[in-house]
């Protein structure tokens, strides 16, 4: 059964299934085992990543291909609930509009994208998209009447997935636990159902007979098409099947979130995220997603406030020494370094590390 | 490899700009502000390129994709405000005012070899560390120039802080000639003249000398050159350094142009250098000036005739000329 569920593609490390296992269900019962507003943030943040990794993992692990539009799909499906939710009101309707709408612009685009560049020179398709992604987010924000700018967009949607709905008048107790019954609960079970069944579905697709194909285009494409496969079809369905996913993270997120502006789901820094937790995670694993996502977030949210802390005791040493001069300003760059607003700096050195010592990520490392 | 089967003479490419600037002339409706407009995107052209031939032969030569070429853009336009700063030999205002405006272009000139020599170094830094490792691995190259970017970006963050700062012009390239009723500013003219040379140094370097015989035919047949027993991954290294000082010059014109700069400048700068180097084929010189001529005219004449279009109008420029040549602008006679 749940090998069918996992269309026969186990995690294949007994210490990678525990830890997947130990994730899914702790964040399955997040909101019980770690009340307050912040975990339930962060581990909403964590679903919605996961798929929205899990659909680059589709893109950059099995087909080979780079692409810096991810989140531009992301926004549109975050701007496309955003803007149908203010337009048209908090209904279910809406919504539904909002998501259709966001995944046909989507679907538009990626078969726009990579027909026109993956038809010249696959090569070409990282540098367009870093192009078109810096132009829609310019747009974005240019069209300010509809997205709200940089502002962005406070919407409401309706009132079940709100924190005033109760669905049962007694909070949900258990072993040391008392949740209030909200509507907020609804939501993030909601989220958590449709992140599982989008990451299942995404699981199907790349161990199926296309996703096979898939992955012979990313090692050798040349033998790909020359056994027959049009290589140019194949990777565009890549980017358009990617997109699609990217649309619906970006949509789950702005209900989550019942907000939506360029930075929380388009920005570039947004865009290398991704990128870092698909390589530490693990490319062409699928799994990695959880892993990295969880990893990622957990140190995003948790480690800059120790960065923090470390600073503080540092400078102390570095006054302590009583160094002058040159020497000082060094020792306090260095310590500037520390900080957390450096905190991409230290991502940025992970991420090269590890693209050099560790290219199959945590989940590859586990499986050997 | 070509791909189109009729190959249109050059002059028909190089009629691309004044049909461009024609075209703009009949938008504009108004010749001053059409001179000023197109010496603007003259000026913006001449940078894009500098920043540009270094990518481009990189490209040709290694088939190595440096996604982090905006750093050296960076670095070379923050290492100007350093050397132009107020903080320099106490002076208040630093060169910026000094009395004679010989002294002043000096100063600038002086920032801008310094800044060279700066991405010089940091070129030879990134190729060892970033580049060395990964070639012949397109994929591992865009994810760790990338990195290399992030990395390099935040270490400037760290040294100048993440805040604007201004790169204020010296007084004496200040201002505009006036011409008629058209307003002509200097600094652009002193970008096009940099611009000039440049590309005169480059053609010079490229066709007339050894190294340039080996670089053009290391681009054309890599393999052909190093079984001829040259040292195509020295004279590599030495078109990444020297490519990495040129987008440093590239990056103190720019910071001068937009006169206030940000840790970010080389990232935007990226995305119109890709646009430049895809339109004029990967590898080729020429056909990155000729791109980089084309983009600037179009970024300034959309910029004033439809603001909101900027951006996009080059992208459809870029979709334009490749619906027509596939291959580029200019085409190298090999595609790997």
């Amino acid at each position: 059964m749940i090998r069918r569920l996992l269309s026969n593609d186990l995690p294949r490390s007994r210490l990678l299934g525990v830890l997947l296992t130990v994730l899914v269900v702790s964040l399955a019962l997040a909101p019980l085992l770690f009340p307050g507003a912040k975990a339930l943030a962060v581990a909403a943040k964590v679903l919605v990543f996961v798929l929205l990794v899990a659909s680059y993992d589709l893109l950059l692990g099995y087909t080979g291909i780079v692409s810096f539009a991810h989140t531009m799909f992301f926004g549109i499906g975050a701007y496309g609930i955003a803007i149908a939710c203010t337009r048209l009101g908090a209904s279910w309707s809406a919504i539904g509009i909002g998501l259709l709408g966001a995944l046909l612009t989507s679907l538009l685009l990626a078969l726009l994208i990579g027909l026109f560049s993956l038809r010249v020179r696959a090569i070409f398709f990282a540098m367009l998209t870093l192009a078109v992604a810096s132009a829609f987010q310019t747009l974005a924000s240019q069209l300010s009447e509809w997205t709200g700018g940089e502002d962005g967009l406070n919407f409401r949607i309706p009132a079940v997935l709100g924190a005033g709905y109760q669905w049962r008048d007694t909070p949900l107790t258990g072993l040391g636990f008392s949740v209030p019954a909200d509507g907020r609960l609804l939501a993030y079970w909601g989220l958590f159902t449709v992140v599982c069944l989008a990451f299942l579905l995404l699981l199907r697709i790349v161990n199926s007979p296309f996703g096979r194909v898939l992955q012979a285009i990313r090692e050798n494409p040349f033998r790909a098409e020359a056994i027959g496969y049009q290589t140019v079809v194949y990777r565009t369905l890549s980017v358009v099947l990617s997109g699609l996913f990217a649309t619906l993270a970006g949509a789950l997120l702005a209900l989550w979130l019942r907000f939506n502006g360029p930075d929380t789901s388009l920005s570039f820094e947004l865009m290398l995220d991704v990128l870092l937790i698909v390589v530490i995670g693990g490319m062409g694993t699928m799994y990695g997603a959880w892993i990295g996502s969880a990893l990622f977030l957990l140190a995003q949210n948790y480690l800059q406030g120790l960065m923090q802390s470390l600073v503080n005791p540092l400078a102390d040493v570095v006054n302590a020494v009583g160094a002058s001069g040159t020497l000082e300003g060094v020792l306090r760059w260095l310590v500037s370094l520390m900080s957390p607003d450096r905190w991409l700096l230290w991502l940025g050195v992970l991420f090269i590390l590890s693209v050099y010592h560790f290219p199959a990520g945590v989940v590859g490392r586990l499986r050997r | 490899m070509m791909q189109s089967s009729r190959v249109p003479p050059d002059l028909m490419l190089w009629g691309l700009i004044p049909l461009l600037a024609g075209l703009a002339l009949i938008g504009t409706g108004s010749p001053s502000t059409w001179l000023t407009l197109t010496v603007a995107g003259l000026a913006m052209g001449m940078m894009l390129f500098i920043i540009a031939s270094g990518l481009t032969l990189v490209f040709g030569l290694m088939d190595v994709l440096n996604f982090g070429h905006g750093v050296f853009i960076a670095t070379g336009a923050f290492v100007a405000t350093t050397v132009l700063g107020p903080e320099w030999f106490g002076r208040s205002g630093g060169w910026l005012l000094a009395p004679q405006a010989a002294l002043q272009i000096a100063a600038v000139l002086v920032a801008m070899a310094i800044a060279m020599g700066v991405t010089a170094g940091l070129g030879l830094v990134f190729e060892r560390i970033i580049i060395r490792p990964v070639y012949g691995q397109h994929l591992k190259q865009i994810l760790i120039t990338m990195g290399g970017m992030i990395v390099v970006e935040e270490l400037i963050k760290s040294i100048w802080g993440s805040q604007q700062i201004p790169l204020p012009l010296p007084e004496a390239l200040r201002g505009a000639f006036i011409l008629g009723d058209a307003a002509i500013e200097r600094f652009r003219v002193l970008a096009v003249l940099i611009g000039l040379v440049v590309l005169v140094a480059l053609s010079v370097i490229l066709a007339r000398t050894k190294i340039g015989l080996l670089v053009r035919a290391g681009v054309e047949d890599r393999e052909m050159v190093e079984s001829l027993g040259y040292p195509v991954r020295r004279l590599f290294v030495a078109v990444f350094v020297a490519g990495s000082a040129l987008a440093g010059l590239g990056g103190v014109l720019w910071g001068l142009y937009q006169q206030t700069i940000t840790a970010q400048i080389g990232a935007q700068v990226n995305v119109l250098i890709f646009i430049v180097i895809i339109m004029g084929g990967l590898g080729s010189v020429t056909g990155s000036f000729l791109a980089a001529i084309l983009v600037g005219l179009m970024a300034n004449y959309t910029g004033f005739l439809a603001p909101k279009l900027a951006l996009f109008s080059n992208i459809g420029l870029m979709v334009a000329v490749l619906a027509w040549r596939p291959q580029g602008l200019r085409p190298l006679t090999t595609v790997r």
